[in-house]
């Protein structure tokens, strides 16, 4: 059932780890543009709170799939953006989809770090004001480093999803694992054994992930 | 109290929901395997096709199909009994293909699908009905001429497809290869001077530079990179299906319907496309 | 702290002059942003009339196309959502039973569907309502995206729904004990009914993604979403910028609908309400009683596109 499985062929463990490599940069750019929109949506200044929310709907609103369409369609083969290589496909469409990506992912991080601050007792944002602290001081110091703690589980789930999410990226041609899965589906013509194998792939990477992450959201939950 | 109403109403859909499933299940399967021969009873015909090809398989805005994969269709359903309205034309994903006819899902299959070992493990072929090639269609007046320039191009295919993976592993390995989820979307960039080659089959690329909005804007460069026999996918092993259909296809090609249906899908694209090919006995 | 402007002091006067420089840079940055991309498009010949007429002059693009493909799409999202609700809260329950032998199952079903992409489970649900059902050919490809996506959304649901009563205060569950409720009253009286507001923001998230992911069913299964209409639209007019275009603006104004109905219905069911927690606005810590926690808020996450 499974002699599709022709590893000199197909390079199966380095799709997954362009999966990995997806998921990381991606996870790590949108923890901070996403933090960056929530301090924008919680700032003083009301033009950056309106950019921010009209931002968090109209990306949240919209499928990845499309998100990612316009990276490679609109800013690389119309607007001329190649990302800082030198215009190689293979960079190029991993860096834009790395783009999409946190475009996209940004806002959920935003929502989570949001609520998150709403859980912060008046009172720490309150006295840190009352010591004279600046609102980036207020915000970097004292309510952002306690809404954190809140949401390392929803936070998670972002990164979980996220990690599946990068299967869009096939979308744009990034070597990834659902693209191996395409071309082995489309030269084997046996579906099911192949959706399976990858299947099992992606509960070994997202599996564990959850449950470590659950394990730490309760270890640094704020107890109230 | 809104509360529970909208529970009680979530609850009794979910019940039904699932009342139905159950009714759907229990059924005895009769739809399952059997649609494939349900044909001799001269009603109605399943085909897959492509939506999105033009010139070969294309959902037109009046909501018909056209294209020379249709044509073809039509005309061996018709040798096999069945008027076109009698036809009812199904989307063939390319990952589907051979799961359509496995399942029974469609009768046969015509849609750019290539003759290939591999498929053959799982399904039968009859023809070829047409031979295609491995090509680019590129601006017009900047075609190369030579398979050798083609590693200095930048080209763009669709994902994981067969020419995407010939490109990589045989006669362009040095080329910059961007791969898109559709055929207009490398067409967007080859518009745009991103991408200077959109490679797959002649024949789909042909449908493309014949649509009336891109007549003179793209040419073939006609470089014969590969052969991909079109056959029309059978469900395995189901000989008689595929000798009435051999026998569709030559009586087209014979009576000149063959090359009518290729002037009328490839005129406007200068397209020189092959004679019928032979068609091979496999069985 | 639902009122921000907590978080900062009323602005000074040099605050003031601060915050508006900081205003006009931002729109200008903005505004510059805006004209490159415009003229980019515009030098690629991408707002030619040709390419966005169609969906203004022919009338055929949105009744071949856009029309039924929203139709589906809407109709797909409809029923996950209507199935998935119970399953989740089901689920949800399940997880917070006393009872090992019904809260493990729940945790594995939950993990699992969690784990795997959406798109999988589309192929798989195919799959086995081919070996296992008749259901017809025509409608196969609905049953298969819609039962993906109850499975996959049915588990996220079920966190929504566990993290939502655990935010309540524990002094509701303790209370409801101590007038000699059951485990069962206490869940379905007292709990619920509370966590429902709670929740309700993050369920509206979930049902956005639900419509969203049902663009899954269009590349591998040939679901006739209103994605994969879209890109029919673009082979035939050749205009995949606007199609697509076009294609996102309908999911935008469509999830933006669907959050407003939500935030109205969050409202209507809020007043609703005798006065909610008499008890919870005592607490110490100042929490608003109506957001107890952010856990709930965000345990959705969007899935695949």
């Amino acid at each position: 059932m499974f002699d599709f499985l022709d590893l000199e062929r197909y390079d199966l463990f380095g799709v997954f780890w362009t999966t990995i490599q997806l998921t990381v940069y991606s996870a790590i750019g949108s923890l901070i543009w996403g933090t960056i929109l929530a301090g924008m949506r919680v700032s003083p200044v009301p033009i950056m709170r309106g950019f921010a929310t009209v931002y968090v709907n109209l990306l949240r609103n919209t499928p990845l799939t499309l998100i990612i369409v316009f990276c490679s369609l609109g800013l690389n083969q119309t607007l001329g953006v190649t990302m800082f290589t030198d215009g190689d496909p293979e960079p190029t469409n991993f860096r834009l989809a790395v783009l999409g990506f946190i475009v996209y992912t940004a806002t959920f991080v935003c929502e989570a770090i949001r609520s998150g601050i709403n859980t912060v007792p008046v009172g720490q944002a309150e006295a840190a004001r009352a010591i004279g602290l600046p609102f980036t001081q207020v915000l970097g110091t004292i309510v952002l480093p306690q809404a954190f703690r809140a949401v390392i589980a929803p936070l998670a789930n972002v990164l979980i999803a996220l990690t599946k999410n990068t299967t869009v990226a096939a979308a744009i041609g990034v070597a990834e694992a659902s693209l191996l899965m395409k071309e082995m589906i489309e030269n084997e013509a046996q579906t099911i054994p192949i959706a399976l194998v990858f299947a099992f792939g992606f509960i070994i990477l997202t599996l564990p992930m959850g449950l470590f992450l659950g394990w730490v959201a309760n270890r640094m939950a704020v107890k109230r | 109290m809104n509360f529970r109403k909208a529970s009680a109403l979530a609850a009794s859909i979910l019940a039904l929901s699932l009342t139905a499933t159950a009714c759907g299940g229990g059924g005895d399967d009769e739809d399952g395997d059997g649609g494939g021969s349900g044909g001799g009873g001269g009603e109605s015909i399943t085909i897959g096709i492509k939506f999105d090809q033009p010139g070969l398989g294309l959902k037109t805005p009046d909501g018909d199909f056209a294209g020379f994969d249709v044509d073809v269709a039509t005309y061996v359903a018709g040798v096999l009994g069945y008027e076109p309205e009698n036809i009812e034309f199904v989307e063939a994903p390319s990952a589907e293909r051979e799961n359509l006819l496995s399942r029974g899902d469609v009768d046969f299959i015509v849609a750019s699908y290539s003759i290939t070992p591999e498929r053959e493990e799982s399904v039968s072929f009859a023809g070829p009905y047409f031979l295609a090639h491995q090509d680019l269609l590129m601006r017009s007046g900047e075609a190369v001429s030579s398979v050798e320039e083609i590693n200095d191009l930048t080209l763009c295919s669709v994902t994981g497809s067969t020419s995407a993976q010939n490109v990589q592993n045989d006669f362009a390995p040095d080329a910059d290869l961007f791969e898109r989820g559709t055929y207009s979307e490398c067409l967007t960039g080859l518009e745009n001077g991103q991408v200077d080659a959109l490679t797959t089959d002649d024949s789909i690329l042909a449908g493309y530079a014949a649509q009336e909005q891109n007549v003179g804007k793209f040419e073939l460069a006609g470089l014969e990179l590969s052969d991909e026999n079109y056959g029309i996918g059978i469900p395995k092993d189901d000989t008689e299906l595929q000798t009435q259909i051999n026998d569709a296809i030559q009586q087209m090609v014979d009576d000149g319907s063959w090359q009518q249906a290729i002037d009328e899908n490839f005129g406007p694209a200068n397209y020189e496309t092959e004679p019928a090919p032979a068609i091979a006995a496999t069985s | 702290m639902t009122n921000l402007s907590v978080l900062y002091d009323a602005p000074g006067p040099r605050a003031k002059r601060r915050n508006a420089a900081l205003a006009v840079l931002f729109i200008v940055v903005l505004g510059l942003l805006l004209w490159v991309t415009i003229n980019a498009l515009n030098d690629k010949n991408q707002l030619d009339a040709e390419k966005w007429d169609p969906f203004v002059t022919d009338s055929r693009v949105w009744s071949t196309y856009l029309w039924p493909g929203l139709q589906e799409t809407l109709k797909a999202a409809f029923l996950s959502l209507v199935i998935a609700l119970p399953l989740g809260a089901i689920l949800g329950i399940g997880r917070l039973s006393d009872h090992w032998w019904i809260r493990r199952p729940c945790d594995v079903v939950v993990e699992f569907f969690r784990a795997l992409p959406v798109l999988l489970l589309m192929l798989f649900a195919n799959e086995a309502y081919f070996q296992w059902s008749d259901v017809d050919r025509e409608v196969r490809p609905l049953y298969a995206v819609v039962t993906a996506l109850v499975l996959y959304n049915a588990s996220v649901l079920a966190e929504i729904v566990r993290a939502g009563v655990k935010s309540l205060p524990s002094g509701q569950q303790d209370a409801s004990r101590a007038i000699g409720m059951r485990k069962g009253q206490t869940m379905v009286t007292i709990l619920l009914p509370q966590a429902v507001t709670v929740m309700l923001p993050a369920i509206v998230s979930q049902l956005v993604v639900i419509v969203k992911d049902t663009t899954l069913g269009g590349v591998m299964l040939g679901f006739g979403e209103l994605l994969s209409n879209a890109r029919l639209v673009s082979t035939n007019y050749s205009n995949t910028i606007a199609a697509y275009a076009v294609a996102a603006a309908i999911f935008i104004v469509l999830n933006f609908l669907l959050t407003s109905f939500a935030s109205w219905l969050e409202k209507k069911i809020r007043r609703g309400k005798r006065n909610p927690g008499a008890s919870v606005t005592g607490e110490p810590s100042g929490l608003e009683p109506t957001a107890p926690s952010s856990m709930t808020v965000t345990a959705s996450a969007g899935s695949a596109a």
